[in-house]
């Protein structure tokens, strides 16, 4: 029960990682650019939100499986396929959860307007510094909500990995395929336990995140 | 005035014939159904509705679902099981009528691969282990699981190849598995696979594991539904049974 | 003083979404340079393309070196450029002394403007430990200033610094702004439609109407004619504004003359001048 916790708090955690730095460039652009296909491509980032999630984990499970062309790069290092490791979960629950993280960091990105941009602009800033130093800086609250976010929908996360998992101990068996299983087993009680231990756990971490925002945020001049 | 009485009185009472006749003749019924069991569960469907002229109406998933839903109230009249243990327990809980349990069918597991030529005719692929991912159906959750593990065991090759095991939730994903090729081989059901011709197989004897038993059982729910009951008895009949070992499976 | 202050010479022609602007500017790099004009006519636009902010086909060469032609242009955080916006715009994420210090930091080489310059010259010793939040309008604005100038800038671009503050604020601040363009040696561009701060600060004065730029007119000219106050307390604003334009002087140029000698400041030269311009 231990490692099947642990596994779940893994699988959120570098999700949320890895999310953050995925989205971030993207929420970037989408939030400046001024192509007129900037939509389309919003659009397609917030389709893991219809999909239903054991749609999405068929279609990676044929994106991830040995005859996907995706996979032809891996194939030449000796992986046959990303299915049923921690790491084609990971690839898994970040497509589902992107809009999730997209989504706040680019209304963050928008929330700043344009002066601030300018004004370091004036101040010698270039296009780059100015992200880091005034973008970034700015858009916290947008961060955190994204991260926020991200690892709880990740640590609730149930069709993706129940089509792409495979249920490998230590490296797939997360907490929301356990209670399933348990309840399939008839074993209502171990899953009532096991609920009520994810419950817990989650509450708890995203208490203490909105706690340091709060603290932190009351911090800044 | 009393003629046309008359001619209205009849017409009411021919009325009252025929939907009283129509609702003895087109009764439905919900049946919930084993995954494993999907598409002979249509056929015998459909036949059943030709011949009697009542309705099945079929919800197919895996049998634990299935329980807890029934326990909560789920309006479901038959259970079409993968198992016995779930039908029993719906008659110890008071959840189904005593005295219709029955196997309905009886299930042959087949080791399968997509690919032609991996599984030989003996299972020898087992020792060898020229494969990277196994799939079988979580044992503590479907028969055909537990089955693949006591056939391993039997085999003396388990505990060489529960590194490379993929547990599927349900047999349909466990077959799924195996059909996208994310795991090269794999033990489902007989009945997914049967009309296949494509690639390679091992009729796993029965011999290597508990009976795949899978009885059905009237739920209290379908105690006065003249079609529960007719689908029951049509279950037990010569078509239906012809049908069911069309898809591989065993009945008595 | 410095033979090297040069000339800045402008010209920007294009279209900002109804607007349509062309401008042929010249003027000294020294000294203030007023650009007036009522709300609309460009010259906020005209200020955003000499900063680089905005992007219009043109020319603009500042003492010397060239910003912008058809070749080239220099972008903003290139140019040794700075700019007062109309509302200060502090960074909200940094203290008072990090934005002084935002600009500051990311210039390379000599650092003349230093920060007890700054500080002396604005006032801005109680400010250094505030939270930004905490300011008044007129505070931020000299924060906004002494940020400005803290980068370095070889052109300071201003526009309507006074405008988003109220009477007080803007009297609190306007001694400042008499002090930077009397201690410094960087030349301002100062925009604005009010003609009292045009005729207090400016040294010239370029008038915009609907996106076009007149020529530059000299607003010391009347610094040389002592009898105006005692003239204007004689005959009064009208006949003032009648004698004025029968002298031959430019029509906003006397009224602007009339403002100031209404408002009872003291006809230019107001403040005491070294001869840098």
């Amino acid at each position: 029960m231990a490692d099947v916790l642990w596994l779940t708090v893994k699988l959120a955690g570098v999700t949320t990682v890895v999310l953050l730095v995925l989205a971030t460039p993207l929420a970037w652009w989408l939030a400046r650019s001024h192509a007129w296909w900037k939509e389309i491509i919003g659009a397609v980032v917030a389709l893991p939100i219809v999909l239903p999630p054991t749609v999405l984990g068929f279609y990676l499970l044929l994106a991830l499986g040995p005859n996907s062309p995706l996979m032809i790069p891996f194939q030449a290092v000796g992986v046959r396929t990303l299915a049923f490791t921690f790491e084609g979960l990971v690839i898994g629950s970040v497509i589902y959860s992107l809009p999730f993280a997209v989504q706040p960091i680019r209304n963050a990105f928008q929330a700043i307007g344009a002066r601030p941009f300018e004004v370091a602009a004036t101040l010698r800033a270039s296009p780059l510094d100015a992200f880091f130093s005034v973008a970034v800086p700015l858009a916290r609250p947008g961060f955190l909500v994204a991260a926020i976010l991200t690892f709880a929908h990740t640590i609730g996360e149930f069709g993706v990995v129940l089509m792409l998992g495979g249920g490998i101990p230590g490296e797939t068996e997360v907490l929301s395929i356990e209670i399933y299983k348990l309840v399939e087993a008839l074993e209502w009680d171990k899953a009532h336990q096991l609920a009520g231990l994810l419950l817990a756990f989650a509450f708890a971490v995203m208490l203490s995140l909105m706690l340091i925002e709060r603290r932190t945020g009351r911090l800044r001049p | 005035m009393s003629a046309r009485r008359s001619v209205l009185a009849a017409l009411f009472a021919g009325l009252a014939m025929v939907t009283s006749a129509a609702s003895a003749i087109a009764a439905e019924t919900r049946v919930a159904v084993a995954a494993n069991f999907t598409e002979p569960a249509k056929e015998i469907a459909a036949r059943f509705e030709a011949k009697t002229g009542h309705k099945a109406t079929l919800s197919f998933g895996s049998s634990g679902q299935f329980f807890a839903q029934i326990a909560n109230g789920a309006p479901f009249e038959v259970f079409l099981s993968a198992d016995t243990e779930r039908p029993q327990k719906a008659e110890t809980d008071g959840l189904a009528m005593p005295g219709t349990r029955f196997t309905y069918a009886t299930g042959r597991l087949v080791l399968w691969s997509k690919t032609p030529g991996l599984v030989d005719g003996r299972g020898a692929v087992l020792t060898k282990g020229a494969f990277q991912k196994i799939a079988i159906a979580d044992p503590k959750a479907a028969p055909y699981g537990l089955a693949a593990v006591e056939t391993m065991g039997k085999l003396g090759v388990y505990d060489r190849l529960s590194p490379k095991l993929v547990t599927g939730a349900s047999i349909t994903q466990t077959y799924q598995f195996i059909d996208t090729g994310a795991a090269e081989l794999g033990f489902v059901a007989l009945s997914q696979v049967v009309n296949h011709k494509e690639g390679s197989r091992w009729m796993v004897p029965a011999s290597n594991h508990t009976p795949i038993e899978q009885q059905a059982v009237l739920l209290k729910t379908g105690a006065d539904n003249a079609a529960a009951k007719a689908f029951l008895a049509f279950m037990k009949g010569p078509e239906a049974k012809a049908i069911i070992r069309r898809y591989g499976y065993e009945v008595r | 003083m410095s033979e090297k202050s040069g000339v800045i010479e402008a010209t920007f022609k294009g279209r900002l979404g109804d607007f349509v602007l062309d401008v042929a500017i010249r003027t000294p790099a020294a000294g203030v340079t007023v650009l007036f004009g009522p709300s609309g006519c460009g010259k906020t636009t005209v200020l955003r393309c000499l900063a680089g902010l905005e992007r219009l086909s043109g020319r603009l060469l500042v003492a010397g070196d060239v910003w912008q032609d058809a070749e080239r242009f220099l972008p903003a955080h290139r140019r040794p450029v700075g700019y007062v916006f109309q509302e200060a715009s502090l960074l909200a994420h940094l203290s008072v002394s990090r934005n002084l210090f935002f600009g500051f930091r990311r210039v390379q080489g000599a650092r003349p403007v230093d920060l007890d310059q700054v500080v002396a010259l604005l006032g801005l010793e109680p400010l250094l430990e505030r939270g930004v939040s905490r300011l008044s309008g007129g505070e931020r604005q000299r924060v906004a200033i002494g940020r400005a100038l803290l980068s370095q800038p070889r052109l300071l671009l201003m526009d309507e610094p006074l405008a988003s503050l109220d009477g007080e604020r803007k009297a609190e601040v306007l001694p400042y702004l008499d002090r930077l363009h009397s201690e410094l040696a960087i030349p301002i561009i100062y925009v604005t439609h009010d003609p009292v701060e045009a005729a207090r600060l400016g040294d010239r004065m370029i008038r915009l109407i609907d996106g076009r730029a007149g020529d530059a007119f000299d607003l010391r000219q009347g610094a040389t004619d002592s009898h105006l106050a005692a003239r204007f307390g004689e005959i009064g604003p009208d006949a003032m504004l009648s004698e004025l334009r029968g002298a031959g002087i430019p029509d906003e140029l006397a009224r602007l003359t009339i403002s100031a000698l209404e408002t009872g400041l003291p006809p230019w030269p107001r403040v005491e001048r070294s001869p840098r311009n």
